[in-house]
């Protein structure tokens, strides 16, 4: 029922933007999962994020609107001051509700909706930042079978978020960027 | 790991079924990622040991379904949020409602209050108020009983009054309100103008023709069919060259009404109907 098998969740704070900018450039056109980014910035309602990492990707990449579809090798950006949750049918849906540590969006929030749409096909991973944002999705994630991974603490620019994951929830894989670049190019 | 029970799917359409069938509240056609969020978060928070325990308690204590309603929909909401759609309003909605002897708006989904005493502050500074009648509804009794005491907690103050002036606001923003401890009174000056009514979108009809319908961050939480079903609600409670104006992620494009609409300030989500 939902177009694509697999989704990848990134999420990220402070000192996360320059992962990307490393990491998106690298995946080819054929690559095959849905990709949700959840990085916290300060509220503004434009969309220079998503025309920054578009810039990137040779995928189709867009800040999220409410109902869009996930599909395969399209990324998706949650926009400022929503929160993004996956309905059963893989459509998103946006919330305006209460801030989730400080944030909306929330990396928790999308990190636990999409692991109750899909399970042990869903992949995420924590990048740096100085917020506990993200900890409490990776351990729902976790007890639902789906991969959970975090960024080396010792490359993050701001250590303390992928570091908070760890000591709370045994993580699958701990990933430098070099690492993390072939484990997402490998992904399918 | 102490992990906390999740609520199951099957579980979340037997409380949804029971809140239709009991209460008349269709929550059915809700984004169901939201409305299960919303509940697991109640479930979790009031701690109940089992599904049929909290089922019990929606069904047999009133008082806990008001707090459960005001749970399931959201009801963050702030003054002038969003400024620039403040300031949209004042500059290309107010100047042509000004024109009308009489002006009607209908806020729809106004939980609290804060938009509605917003829009009652910027047409009172553009001398329209005391000709305007602003229907504010909502879904929630026990939010509108807050809207109507106008009375919101001081410490939001610094935050609206910058939103304020963002939005072009040139007054003190203080002058409407009178301090209180630790809360704020708006002026009754601005509530005597609004109506607070319960009114539920998926269920009740139009019931009167305005000149600018707001409804802002409402319909993000409806599936495909509500939205469209809502907005033709709207459509028909418009007058010929009315507005509406929607939240910052709602669109009128791909919708059923969307030819009879032409966006005034697209980037604002502002639209004024232009056939019938």
């Amino acid at each position: 029922m939902i177009p694509v098998s697999k989704l990848l969740v990134i999420g990220g704070s402070a000192g996360s933007l320059d992962i990307l900018m490393q990491l998106l450039p690298e995946l080819e056109a054929d690559w095959p999962l849905a990709m949700i980014i959840v990085l916290h910035r300060k509220s503004d309602s434009d969309m220079l994020l998503a025309r920054l990492l578009a810039g990137k990707t040779c995928l189709p990449l867009k800040e999220a609107d409410e109902k869009d579809l996930l599909l395969p090798g399209h990324i998706y950006i949650a926009p400022s001051d929503y929160h993004l949750l996956i309905e059963p049918d893989g459509s998103l849906t946006l919330d305006a509700s209460e801030k989730v540590n400080y944030s909306r969006p929330s990396i928790d929030v999308t990190f636990m909706s999409a692991a109750e749409v899909f399970g042990d096909r869903l992949y995420c991973i924590l990048l740096s930042g100085a917020n506990i944002d993200g900890t409490e999705g990776l351990k729902e994630v976790k007890e639902l079978g789906g991969f959970i991974a975090v960024q080396d603490p010792e490359e993050a620019e701001v250590a303390f978020m992928p570091k908070h994951a760890m000591t709370v929830v045994p993580v699958d894989k701990v990933l430098g960027i070099r690492e993390m670049i072939s484990f997402v190019k490998e992904l399918s | 790991m102490d992990s906390l029970r999740h609520l199951k799917d099957e579980e979340i359409v037997i409380l949804l079924n029971d809140l239709l069938e009991q209460y008349g509240y269709d929550f059915t056609d809700y984004s169901f990622a939201s409305v299960k969020r919303r509940l697991q978060r109640v479930y979790t928070t009031d701690r109940f040991p089992s599904f049929a325990e909290f089922r019990y308690r929606v069904k047999s204590d009133p008082v806990y379904l008001t707090y459960l309603m005001e749970q399931i929909t959201v009801n963050v909401t702030e003054m002038f949020r969003d400024p620039a759609f403040f300031e949209a309003l004042r500059k290309h909605v107010l100047p042509v409602l000004a024109t009308y002897p009489f002006i009607r708006i209908w806020h729809a989904g106004c939980s609290t209050g804060e938009e509605v005493y917003s829009m009652a502050i910027l047409l009172h500074e553009m001398d329209l108020l005391h000709k305007s009648v602003i229907y504010a509804t909502d879904i929630n009794e026990s939010v509108l009983e807050k809207a109507r005491k106008g009375i919101f907690p001081l410490a939001h103050m610094q935050q609206y009054s910058q939103n304020y002036q963002q939005s072009g606001g040139q007054q003190e923003f203080s002058r409407y309100y009178a301090a209180n401890y630790e809360y704020a009174k708006f002026s009754e000056l601005l509530s005597e103008k609004i109506i607070f009514a319960a009114h539920n979108l998926v269920t009740d009809r139009s019931f009167n023709e305005f000149q600018l319908i707001v409804c802002r961050n409402v319909l993000i939480y409806f599936n495909k069919d509500l939205q469209d079903k809502v907005l033709h609600l709207f459509s028909d409670s418009l007058e010929q060259l009315g507005f509406m104006a929607l939240g910052a992620k709602e669109t009128l494009r791909f919708t059923s009404i969307a030819s009879l609409f032409k966006p005034i300030v697209q980037k604002e989500k502002i639209w004024r109907k232009i056939s019938t």
